[in-house]
């Protein structure tokens, strides 16, 4: 479904993603692990067109070089950015119908939908999202994301600064999710609850795929277990 | 009753300089830029009004159906071919930028219309409704003043309300964000400018029955707007609309109080009070985007 190929890309003269080549099929939850820096978001923001890259990606075999964000979003990319990002002077439905932006005719279905997989949402309908808690925006900007009728969703760092009983509730989430048939690229620091939901995983370092593997594979690495795990 | 006076004159005044300032604050909210020329694109308009009366003879107020549309999309065009190629280049850059375009204006407009300044003389200029204790209300100012009111609800509503206005607030609250929901940015920051474009040259052909028509009026204006702005809070709309309400007022009441030379020291002493005590303006947030 995603097909990178010897991706490059990085911040003015500083290069971030050196050669990168990752595969992910259809209904797959494939996760990037890594510490800090490794270079995750940038391959994130790279897909979606955030900022520039060299090097092939192709979503269904049509390439994505050099189109604009809002183009590959029309596509069904659908990139939930790290520290959520929601919008801090509208209210969640607000946030809500400008992930619907290019969905308008799916809204209320969409929404109601959201609102199933994140109740609290459905109570705090009204209020401003600057006001909410880091989980609550964490829901709102998966929940924005999903108002775009994603094929690929792209997750950065969801359990960011969550509470573990927040951190719980996005990865059920997230499984949820990829159950109604949408693939999900994991980039997360919480290197256990994501290998462990994953399908296939990959690890990260100083901009470069260092390994591949199923995510239990990855769990019973020697390597992951002493660089991340602490065992 | 000379109070009184003073406070009502200072609204109607104070509402067509809200509206300079809801226009720099929109184009600031959206595109993170200080646009300098918003002066001479008043000076444009108020020229467009002249124009539009003396040789099309048609009245200034009703000469705005024909102003918007073009100022907008004059706005537009100078986003799509200068003003975008700054939006992510640091502010100096884009100050050179916008001052020069200003400049370009203002000596095109010299060179074309000399330094004489015109007069537009409706039949109505310098008539003024006399309200039972002794206050009158210039008739000119309370047009433009009902103008502004009706111009400044369509835009809250087009904001609040309709997809483009969404999308407009989205860029402004959070670009990269914005660009993930499939807005098309750039296309937003060229809508902002040239709606910031129309809302200026608007509030240039409102003044112009009141006001010498001159080549160089946008430089006090231009101050105006950005005062406005800061004091209502960068990038905030609604800032903008009390801003400039309470600039209006602020000049009344020192012109009657003091003496009409004073009265720009006031507004400024009141904009250095405003940076001291508040610097994120009346209603902008503290450490929002810069």
């Amino acid at each position: 479904m995603l097909d990178i190929q010897n991706l490059h890309a990085g911040y003015g003269e500083m290069p971030v993603l050196r050669a990168i080549t990752i595969a992910l099929v259809e209904g797959e939850i494939v996760s990037v692990v890594g510490s800090n820096g490794a270079g995750k978001s940038t391959l994130l923001k790279a897909i979606s067109g955030i900022i520039k890259s060299t090097g092939t990606i192709k979503f269904n075999q049509e390439s994505l070089h050099a189109l604009p964000a809002h183009t590959i979003v029309q596509r069904g990319i659908v990139h939930v950015p790290e520290g959520r990002k929601i919008f801090p002077d509208m209210t969640v439905v607000e946030n809500l119908m400008m992930g619907g932006y290019l969905h308008q005719k799916d809204r209320q279905l969409n929404l109601e939908k959201v609102f199933a997989l994140f109740p609290k949402l459905a109570e705090r309908r009204n209020q401003l999202g600057g006001t909410m808690s880091g989980g609550e925006q964490q829901m709102l900007a998966i929940g924005r994301g999903l108002m775009g009728n994603p094929k690929l969703l792209l997750l950065d760092e969801p359990s960011l600064g969550l509470s573990p009983l927040f951190t719980e509730v996005v990865f059920g989430a997230i499984r949820t999710i990829n159950s109604t048939g949408v693939t999900v690229l994991l980039v997360e620091q919480n290197v256990y609850q994501s290998l462990k939901i994953s399908h296939r995983g990959y690890v990260i370092e100083t901009g470069s795929i260092v390994l591949t593997g199923t995510g239990e594979e990855l769990l019973d690495n020697k390597e992951v277990k002493r660089a991340f795990l602490g065992m | 009753m000379l109070f009184l006076q003073a406070l009502l004159s200072g609204i109607l005044t104070g509402g067509v300089y809200a509206l300079a300032g809801i226009g720099m604050s929109l184009v600031f909210g959206v595109m993170n830029i200080s646009n300098f020329a918003h002066g001479d694109l008043m000076m444009l308009g108020m020229y467009l009004a002249y124009f539009a009366f003396t040789l099309l003879h048609i009245d200034p107020y009703l000469s705005l159906i024909l102003i918007m549309p073009i100022a907008f999309l004059f706005g537009f065009m100078m986003e799509k071919v200068f003003i975008n190629r700054v939006i992510y280049h640091p502010h100096q850059n884009q100050i050179l930028l916008t001052v020069g375009l200003g400049l370009i204006m203002s000596n095109t407009a010299l060179l074309a219309f000399t330094s004489d300044p015109k007069i537009l003389t409706t039949s109505y200029s310098s008539s003024a409704f006399n309200i039972p204790g002794g206050i009158f209300l210039s008739v000119p100012l309370l047009i433009s003043f009902l103008i502004t009111c009706g111009i400044t609800a369509i835009l809250s509503l087009f904001l609040l309300k309709t997809s483009t206005g969404m999308a407009l607030r989205a860029t402004s609250q959070n670009r990269e964000a914005a660009q993930l929901m499939g807005i098309n940015v750039a296309k937003m920051s060229a809508i902002a400018f040239g709606i910031g474009t129309a809302l200026a040259a608007t509030a240039g052909a409102l003044i112009a029955p009141t006001y010498y028509i001159h080549p160089l009026a946008g430089h006090s204006f231009l101050l105006k707007a950005f005062t406005i702005c800061v004091l209502g809070g960068l990038g905030s709309v609604a800032g903008a609309g009390v801003g400039g309400l309470i600039i209006g007022v602020v000049e009344a009441m020192s012109s009657t109080y003091i003496s009409s030379d004073w009265k720009d020291v006031v507004v400024f002493v009141l904009f250095l009070a405003v940076l001291l005590l508040r610097p994120q303006g009346l209603f902008g947030k503290k450490g929002g985007q810069a």
